[in-house]
Parts: structure tokens; C-alpha cells; sequence
């Protein structure tokens, strides 16, 4: 399986805190990875150095073998990665259609016809149709929170990065939301998955990455990660002394 | 019935100053960028269409066809170029750049094409009018009118129905989200100056041939123009041809009363304005 995406040795400190240290890790084509950590354990901020939000202070981030360390946000975006946001972060004076419209005409470089189209059925898949010509900024969290699948589908990535898109769902909701990125993966798109909601990563992910102090201190297959002593005392901050 | 007639002259005089205001407004509106030289590239934009018509024999209205495109091809330039390497979170730098920026047009007009007063001679259409009854419309005033109505028809439409609006919008927003959904906002911010100049030129030229311009002539045409979008509301462009209007039609009131209270009037009405509704007459309604 080939990377699509590859960290190599990426660091990052604001001032004496280092949030990523040393991280290396790669992604497969097609393949489903979850991250999981403490609060505060650097995993947002890797995102946004993935994203190029934040410039790396050394290391290397590759996408499908080319070297994106250096390209701003946008054209990293147009090459194929796109995000949502743990708190949903919509044009709020923008309706929701056109929301997942900018993204596809200028994340995914579609003409505006078919912009529309895939937008529209985005929208259907997320069931937000219904919705698609209301002010963004009105919605309700589970609206955002599809609203952020929908806009970062709409981009047409290569490598989806889901930070938290399950919090605050109801098990229905959430039920949902796995059939919804099962389908997403059907078609090839490759997904990276911060999420506290173990349950709902396990029904998705192939492999999992444990993060902590912006460190990657564990990888592997999912169970075996999750009934690791090391994660058990580091994550879910148990049987530290058994 | 001459106090209706000096009201249809402000209004239709008002077309002309949401002209001048469009382009400011949507510079701001993108970007948050506070165009001090605003005045100068309408009064610039007057000087090339004079150079073009005079140079090639056209009328001005016909040399619109040219300055037009340089207008916005000179803004591009000028925002990658220039503007972009000082917008960020200040809005400081940007705004002390326009202000130098204004001062080198009006200094290199000067050299240029000296003091003088200069017009734009467009024939015999600038003296021609219609009779409604005892009311006389000057052709011009409704032409210029009715070119300002079209292109804010044409804003709001490219705003709201077209790809580049809603990045125009999206940028306007979240410009750090914009940029994740793959928005370039240096070529978005581009674009936007381009559009502005635009708008400008063709106000530029209605300004040249209504009355005599000079290198000087910019800085009344940049208040008037942020009155006019503050009257009519900041990110509103209908709202910004009604604070055109209003501003217009005080001015001739202003003029009615005694000719050296016009410009005075419409300062005063914009100032009770700005009292009484300190988000303009029609602020936008957003999220």
C-alpha cells in the first residue's frame, strides 16, 4: 500500500511547549487512521500543520510522494487534503449550499455546473438537502457538524481529516455518521480520524496512532492498541499503579 | 416645482457618487482594506480616458471599451504586487500604503498633465435633455443614472450568484477557512481590486465629462464616497445607490438654499445620519 500522506520527523513548539515532536507516521492510500490522545496532546495542531494552517519548525510532510512542506493552505487544499474543524467553523453569512460550493469550485477546481451537482448530492448524502438554502450561521450542532463533513466532501480530497465529528451525537446520529464515512471510504478517499468516541473509531479505522505530548507513542492494529497496557495508563488514565 | 427639480437633480446626481462608493465598498467589504486612494484612481481613471480619447480621436464614452480593462489590469497589479505584502491582521499598514499611494498620483498627474482643469469632451450629448412636462432631465444625468443601477444590479448578482462572489464572501467571512477550502486569497484579493478599479473607471470618466477635474480633484470624491456608503450601510450595495441619493439630493437642496452650502449640506446629513443610525440606513443583516 502506497502513502498517500507521510510526516517525517515533523516538529513544532510555541515557545518551551513542544506540540509536535518528532512525529513521523504515513497513511496509506485508501486506508483509515485513527488518532487518539488526551486533551492537549498535540492532535489538532498536527492537523493544522498537515493543513498548512501552522508552518512546521522542521520535518517533512509528503502527499502521494511530493513534498508539501512549504505550499500554503490553498493550493494544499486543491492538491487534495481537506478538513473539519473540531468546532464547526461554517461562512456563517452564507447559506449551506453555498458553502459546499466554495469548496468545490475552488477546493476541488469544478466549473460552477458541476460544483453544483456534486454539492447537491453531498448535501443528499449528508441530509442537509432539505437545508440547503439556509443561512449557515443559524444551524444547530449537528447540522455544523455535517456541515464540515459536507464542505471538506465537496473539496473532492484525496485524504479526508475528521477532527472530533462525532462528539455531542446521539448513538443514532452517530450510527449515521459511521454509515456515511464507510461510504466515503467505498470511494477511495483516504481518511485520518481524531476522535474521542472509541466505539464509533473502531467501526471505521484499519490502524490506530496514540498521541501524546505531540509524541506518537503507540501504533498499531486497533484492539490490540486499545488493550495496550501503555494506553490504558496514558489515555484513559487507569490502573496506573495495578 | 424647482425645489422637485433641484430633488430629480440630486438623485440622479447620486447616482454618480454610488459609483464612487461601490468600489470602495467592495474592496472593504473582501478584504477589509481602507483605500485612502480611492479618490485618486477615480480622478486617474478621468486622465487616462482623457489621454485615450484625445490620443485616438474617441469619444470618452466610447473610451470606456479601454479604460475600463487598464483600470482593472493596473489593480491587480497593484494588489499583488503592493497591498498584498501588507495585509494581515493591522489594518494599519495597508491603510498608510494607500495614503502614500494617493500622494504619488496626485504628484505624478501633476507632472503629467500639470494643474489645469481638464474635461472630457463627449459632444453633444452632455447638452441634451428631455421635457416631462415642466421638468427637463439632462440625458447625461439619467444615462449615468441608470449605468449605476446596472452595475450595482451586476455586483449584487456577481455576489450572490457566481462562484468568485461567494469566494468573494467566503474570504470576507473566514479568510483563514477560505484558504483551507483552496481559495488563493492573494489572486481572490487580486480580483477584488481588479472589480473596484473597474467600477472606478467608468466612474472616473462620468466625473470627467459632468464637471472639470484636476490632480487635486480625489480627496472630495473619497469622502464623498465613504458618506455614501456609510449613509447607506457598510456591505449593503443597494443601501450604498441610496446613501448615493441622499447625499446627492442634500447637496442640491444644500445648493438651492445658497450655492456655497452644497458640499456643507451634504456634510450635515450625513453627520445627523451617522447620529441617529450610527450602522447607516440599511446595515446588512448577518449571522
Amino acid at each position: 500500500m502506497a502513502a498517500i500522506l507521510e510526516l517525517a520527523g515533523v516538529l513544532k513548539a510555541f515557545g518551551a511547549i513542544t506540540v509536535a515532536d518528532d512525529q513521523s507516521w504515513s497513511l496509506g492510500t485508501g486506508e483509515a487512521l485513527g488518532v487518539i490522545g488526551p486533551n492537549g496532546a498535540g492532535k489538532t495542531t498536527m492537523f493544522n500543520l498537515v493543513t498548512g494552517t501552522l508552518p512546521v519548525d522542521g520535518g517533512a510532510i509528503r502527499l502521494a510522494g511530493e513534498d508539501i512542506t512549504d505550499w500554503p493552505a490553498a493550493r494544499r487544499c486543491r492538491a487534495g487534503l481537506a478538513r473539519s474543524f473540531q468546532v464547526p467553523q461554517p461562512f456563517g453569512a452564507m447559506t449551506i449550499f453555498e458553502n459546499a460550493f466554495v469548496a468545490a469550485t475552488q477546493g476541488a477546481g469544478l466549473a460552477p455546473a458541476e460544483a453544483e451537482d456534486l454539492c447537491l448530492d453531498v448535501l443528499d448524502r449528508t441530509g442537509l438537502l432539505r437545508k440547503a438554502n439556509t443561512m449557515a450561521g443559524g444551524l444547530t450542532l449537528l447540522e455544523r457538524k455535517r456541515l464540515e463533513l459536507a464542505r471538506a466532501m465537496c473539496a473532492k480530497p484525496r485524504v479526508l481529516l475528521l477532527d472530533e465529528i462525532a462528539g455531542g451525537l446521539t448513538d443514532h446520529e452517530c450510527k449515521s455518521l459511521i454509515e456515511t464515512i464507510n461510504g466515503l471510504r467505498s470511494t477511495g478517499i483516504s481518511i485520518v480520524w481524531i476522535e474521542h468516541v472509541v466505539h464509533a473509531l473502531l467501526a471505521v479505522v484499519d490502524r490506530l496512532i496514540v498521541i501524546d505530548f505531540g509524541r506518537k507513542i503507540a501504533e498499531g492494529e486497533p484492539r490490540a492498541i486499545m488493550d495496550s497496557r501503555e494506553v490504558r495508563k496514558i489515555y484513559l488514565g487507569i490502573e496506573a499503579d495495578a | 416645482m424647482d425645489w422637485i427639480n433641484a430633488i430629480i437633480q440630486g438623485a440622479l446626481l447620486g447616482g454618480l457618487y454610488a459609483m464612487f462608493a461601490a468600489g470602495l465598498s467592495l474592496i472593504f467589504g473582501v478584504m477589509r482594506l481602507v483605500n485612502i486612494a480611492h479618490g485618486d484612481l477615480i480622478v486617474l481613471s478621468a486622465y487616462v480616458a482623457l489621454t485615450t480619447s484625445v490620443g485616438l480621436g474617441l469619444n470618452p464614452l466610447l473610451a470606456l471599451v479601454i479604460v475600463v480593462p487598464v483600470m482593472a489590469g493596473f489593480g491587480y497589479a497593484l494588489q499583488r504586487l503592493v497591498l498584498n505584502r501588507t495585509m494581515g491582521d493591522d489594518l494599519l499598514p495597508p491603510l498608510l500604503v494607500t495614503f502614500g499611494l494617493s500622494i504619488i498620483i496626485q504628484n505624478a498627474l501633476l507632472m503629467g498633465y500639470s494643474a489645469d482643469p481638464q474635461k472630457l469632451q463627449a459632444g453633444p450629448i452632455e447638452t441634451a435633455s428631455v421635457n416631462l412636462g415642466p421638468i427637463t432631465l439632462g440625458v447625461m444625468p439619467v444615462m449615468v443614472f441608470a449605468i449605476a443601477v446596472a452595475v450595482i444590479a451586476g455586483l449584487q448578482w456577481m455576489f450572490y450568484r457566481t462562484a468568485l462572489g461567494r469566494a468573494f464572501r467566503a474570504t470576507s467571512d473566514r479568510q483563514d477557512i477560505a484558504q483551507l477550502m483552496g481559495l488563493n486569497r492573494a489572486h481572490v484579493f487580486g480580483l477584488a481590486m481588479a472589480l473596484s478599479l473597474a467600477v472606478t473607471a467608468i466612474a472616473g470618466v462620468f466625473l470627467g465629462i459632468r464637471t472639470s477635474f484636476d490632480p487635486a480633484a480625489g480627496a472630495s470624491r473619497l469622502i464623498f464616497g465613504f458618506e455614501a456608503v456609510i449613509i447607506g450601510g457598510l456591505g449593503n450595495l443597494w443601501g450604498t445607490l441610496w446613501g448615493g441619493i441622499i447625499l446627492g439630493v442634500a447637496q442640491t437642496l444644500g445648493a438651492k438654499i445658497n450655492p456655497g452650502y452644497q458640499i456643507l449640506a451634504g456634510h450635515i446629513v450625513f453627520l445627523l445620519i451617522l447620529a441617529v443610525r450610527p450602522r447607516g440606513l440599511f446595515p446588512r443583516m448577518d449571522g
